[in-house]
């Protein structure tokens, strides 16, 4: 993942581009726009958020005013307008996943890492927060973690403690 | 054994693959679409199939097919919704990972039904492994020749591609999806006019959740009329149930319709029971959007019948005694649960994932979890469990979409079902931070009905 700051200018790389040329190509003429949703993604996945720049770069390319991609990146929960952990643990916080020890899951975390939701570990690792069901209920308790959003089930303790070194060794 | 429509090769390792899931049967209905039945021939077996909407709202698809316009030189499109958010609901997820190519079969058929020459599957943007898998098995199905320019010689052209959501369980209504879809947020359109007229780009569309374009598949391959001899009355076929919560085998089950809410709570076929010998006390049949029910009247109606697992049984009583099958996400809460804090849960969802169009969904979900939140934290009093009845119905029937019911539902239901648990939540509130109201008179084995009605 390359690192951003808030007011560095951004340019894509030829192979992000060459992505984005192939999204373009699903809908019909004139209908670019159709593909902001798949390009925040692949800029998300590459910057680990939507800066500013980031986002006016999608407008120029897609040609569309900044305020369209503002306010799509602002709608979705998804996707992250301010820096990040490399790892954001992401803890399904609704009904299902509450029944069965979610809020459990969520107060290691938080004593584990050492930081509240949202923020970051000193050393930029992680970050975590509480998201809306995944779909995922049956395995419950469930988290998932970005850009590839790999599902991790059935969490305990012992779990979260076990992935949080590993991710730590990577 | 019941039958298993969509999951009979489930268990065939590597049904996740083109080659197993072809000698498996796969692409049958493709075939016999494209070679011997006309568009018109396939909508009609649907509709004699009874086939209806496995998104929630239970309409039949036949007959949402039969109201596509088709002006000449329009496209027209199918968008399949896999943005499945509903909480307690993972049925589709499921299905994606693990058989993708039912999916993709579904979609070839369907659009070939409806006349569209390029679909999309809309898969929420969380569901990134599933995204995956479905465009590998699209390659795979294009390279056999299933997708793509004159499929298998019949002139049929189709296109499918796999588009990402963003996170936002607005865009599972099919409206908003299609905002979605055009690169905008997630607000749901004023109706009509409906999708099936002026849909994606103002073109005529088909909107279908992933279980009802994969149980065309079947209805093809055996026929309307073979498909309708399976489950009871107007709920016909087979259906995809996830079951969550406190019982033994969470996981997701097809059933016939017409199985016994009973035998799938505690047959070892179905959840198993109810986990760590605790007991039954309450059921979310349908997803989070539908009225909760306690123990009593999920398994019998007040009428004492036996409660099935159709469409009609499940609500059987209107919103007084019944509930719904919706999306069939089947949350079991045991005696531990607390009903205050799980409708106070529910509650925040709905206010988070507001999308904000309409001032009493916008404000009134955000009432509703301000005051849950004071009731289940101990600060709340008697006066605002009748707030929140009132809230709720302002909220009812007055805004764009649905969303602003599915927020009112579960808080009316559960107070209307648990009344003495919110009020328990008011008189004791230092007992309420540490221990739970239990099971009252809501258990099992069932009381007499007179009793608690
Ligand atoms: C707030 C809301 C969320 C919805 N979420 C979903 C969903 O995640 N998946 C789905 O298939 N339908 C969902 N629906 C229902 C769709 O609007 C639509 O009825 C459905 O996709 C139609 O498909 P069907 O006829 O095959 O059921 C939702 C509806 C509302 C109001
Ligand atoms: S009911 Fe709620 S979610 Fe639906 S359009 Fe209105 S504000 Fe948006
Ligand atoms: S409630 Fe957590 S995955 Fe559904």
């Amino acid at each position: 993942m390359l690192k951003v700051t808030e007011t560095q200018e951004i340019n894509f790389s030829a192979g992000l581009i060459a992505q984005f040329d192939e999204i373009v190509k699903r809908y019909p003429q004139g209908k670019q726009k159709s593909a902001l949703l798949p390009v925040l993604h692949l800029v998300q996945a590459e910057y680990g958020w939507l800066s500013p720049s980031a986002m006016d770069k999608v407008a120029e390319y897609l040609n569309i005013q900044p305020i369209e991609v503002y306010e799509v990146a602002t709608f979705y929960t998804m996707f992250f307008l301010q820096p990040q952990g490399k790892y954001v643990l992401e803890v399904c916080r609704t009904g299902p996943c509450q029944l069965v020890g979610s809020d459990k899951m969520m107060t290691h975390l938080e004593k584990k890492l050492g930081v509240k939701e949202g923020e970051v570990t000193k050393d930029g690792l992680f970050s975590w927060r509480g998201v809306e069901c995944l779909a995922a209920c049956g395995m419950a308790p469930v988290l998932q973690i970005g850009p590839d959003y790999t599902y991790y089930e059935n969490l305990t303790e012992d779990k979260l403690d076990t992935l949080i070194e590993e991710l730590k060794k990577k | 054994m019941a039958r298993r429509l969509l999951f009979e090769h489930i268990n065939v390792p590597g049904i996740n693959t083109f080659d197993v899931y072809r000698q498996q049967g796969g692409y049958r209905a493709v075939e016999r679409a494209l070679k011997s039945l006309s568009p018109d021939d396939v909508v009609e077996e649907v509709k004699k199939s009874g086939l209806r909407g496995r998104g929630g709202a239970g309409f039949p698809t036949g007959m949402k097919w039969s109201f596509l316009a088709k002006p000449e030189g329009v496209p027209r499109y199918l968008v399949c919704n896999a943005d499945e958010s509903e909480p307690g609901t993972f049925k589709d997820r499921y299905l994606m990972t693990h058989i993708p190519h039912l999916l993709i079969e579904g979609m070839i058929v369907s659009s070939y039904a409806l006349g569209a020459n390029t679909s999309y599957i809309y898969v929420r943007g969380e569901m990134m492994p599933q995204i995956r898998i479905l465009e590998k098995a699209i390659a795979e199905a294009k390279a056999a020749g299933f997708l793509g320019k004159n499929i298998l010689g019949s002139g049929f052209d189709l296109e499918l591609y796999v588009q990402p959501g963003g996170g936002a369980y607005i865009c599972g209504e099919e409206t908003a999806l299609l905002e979605s879809l055009e690169g905008k947020r997630g607000n749901p359109r004023i109706k009509p006019p409906f999708p099936a007229v002026s849909g994606l780009y103002g073109c005529p569309t088909v909107v279908n959740n992933v279980e009802s374009i994969a149980a065309v598949v079947p209805i093809v391959n055996e026929g309307g009329d073979e498909y309708a001899k399976i489950g009871i009355g107007r709920s016909t076929g087979t259906k995809l149930i996830s079951a969550s919560g406190n019982i033994n085998k969470p996981g997701v089950y097809e059933i016939e319709l017409g199985v016994s809410v009973e035998d799938f709570i505690y047959s070892d076929e179905y959840c198993g029971g109810i986990a760590n010998g605790k007991r039954l006390k309450a059921v979310v049949a349908g997803g989070s959007s539908v009225p909760i029910l306690p123990a009593n009247l999920i398994l019998k109606t007040v009428n004492g019948e036996n409660r099935l697992m159709t469409y009609e049984s499940l609500s059987d009583g209107g919103f007084a005694t019944g509930t719904m099958l919706g999306s069939g996400g089947f949350v079991v809460l045991d005696e531990d649960a607390c009903i205050v804090r799980n409708t106070w849960n529910f509650s925040r969802f709905y206010h988070h994932e507001s999308c904000g169009q309409c001032s009493p969904c916008r404000e009134g979900t955000g009432w509703m979890e301000k005051v849950l939140h004071r009731l289940e934290y101990g600060h709340g009093t008697m006066s605002d469990i009748d707030l929140l009845v009132d809230v709720a119905k302002k909220i009812e029937g007055n805004t764009i979409c649905p969303l602003g019911d599915a927020a009112a539902w579960p808080v009316a239901s559960a107070i209307r079902h648990f009344r003495d648990e919110f009020e328990w939540h008011v008189t004791h509130p230092q007992e309420a931070q540490k221990g739970n109201y239990g099971l009252a008179h809501y258990a099992d084995p069932l009381p007499a009905i007179a009793a608690t009605v």
